[in-house]
């Protein structure tokens, strides 16, 4: 169980920052009713997306899901890793969330100037799709890490806890929280989903992993040996004199 | 529209960002259905493919990504 809780905490952790980055930029060129609006729409969209998929995921054969969560884990994790990897190494830029908020409020003054009309319908819209987009990776976290084993709830805590801490220190500081480790989050997250991406496609294919569940732990440490390899190897000049 | 058209954009990607890892992972686990397939008494062996696979693709992406 520990697992899927904290990749549910530690993937919604990364989200909820990057979310309130955009409420808070959102806020601060048009006050808090679009952007507070905005964002409760979004989180009932998302509610009501939770509430559509339920039943359906009841309704599913285990190991097709099993096969499907696995492969769409696989995807997601993966990406993850490789681009926490990339910037780890030094070859992308790391994410700046106070960089990020300076874009958003720019973009959003520069709508102001030209629908100062729309502008609330406008920024409420940025804070929603936001809060959807953001949310909806949230969302396929818990449902992937906590489905197959009818660990939903668990997970769904680990969720709220993190979007919960990351609302509170928000509201606190009034600013984006740029001081958050990001790219770690990012490498530590990757590896984790990256691992029951592999475990669950496997379930799905119908391999008896030896040691069951534990075994996740094991294909999260092999992730994680080829990650900091590929830094270490990617850091180094030599690399980029290979043909 | 053109909202929902980025929304969608977005979506996609959540699990599609460089196209040829995407394509890579798909392939190992086209291979490890194969295998699982074709050797059904010794299941174990689509399961390697996987682990050696997903590692290996991710490996081989990141440095080729790195040389660029």
């Amino acid at each position: 169980m520990a697992p899927a809780v904290s990749a549910a905490f530690l993937s919604s952790l990364v989200e909820a920052v990057e979310a309130l980055t955009i409420v808070l930029s959102v806020a601060t060129v048009r006050g808090w009713r679009p952007a507070g609006l905005g964002a409760l729409a979004g989180l009932a969209s998302l509610a009501l997306i939770v509430l559509a998929l339920g039943p359906f995921l009841d309704r599913v054969p285990l190991h097709a899901l099993q096969l499907v969560i696995g492969v769409l884990l696989l995807l997601f994790g993966m990406r993850w890793l490789r681009k926490a990897i990339l910037r780890a190494a030094g070859v992308i830029p790391l994410h700046d969330e106070a960089l990020a908020f300076a874009t958003e409020t720019a973009a959003l003054r520069e709508q102001a100037r030209h629908h100062s009309t729309r502008l609330d319908w406008l920024a409420g819209l940025a804070s929603y799709k936001a809060m959807v987009l953001e949310g909806l990776e949230v969302v396929f976290v818990v449902i992937a890490v906590g489905a197959g084993r009818g660990l939903l709830v668990p997970a769904s805590i680990g969720a709220l806890a993190a979007c919960a801490l990351v609302a509170a220190a928000g509201f606190a500081v009034h600013r984006p929280l740029a001081r958050v480790p990001e790219n770690t989050l990012k490498f530590t997250v990757g590896v984790m989903l990256s691992a029951f991406g592999v475990f669950w496609t496997g379930e799905g294919l119908g391999v008896p992993w030896p040691g069951e569940d534990l075994a996740i732990l094991g294909f999260a440490a092999l992730f994680l040996i080829v990650a900091l390899a590929a830094v270490r190897l990617v850091r180094s000049p030599a690399v980029k004199a290979l043909p | 529209m053109k909202t929902l058209i980025g929304i969608f954009r977005e979506l996609a990607g959540l699990f599609i960002d460089d196209g040829l890892l995407a394509l890579a992972i798909c392939v190992v686990v086209a291979l490890a259905a194969i295998v699982a397939a074709i050797a059904p008494a010794v299941p174990i062996a689509s399961g390697i493919v996987l682990l050696v696979g997903c590692p290996g693709v991710l490996f081989s992406n990141v440095i080729r990504a790195g040389k660029r």
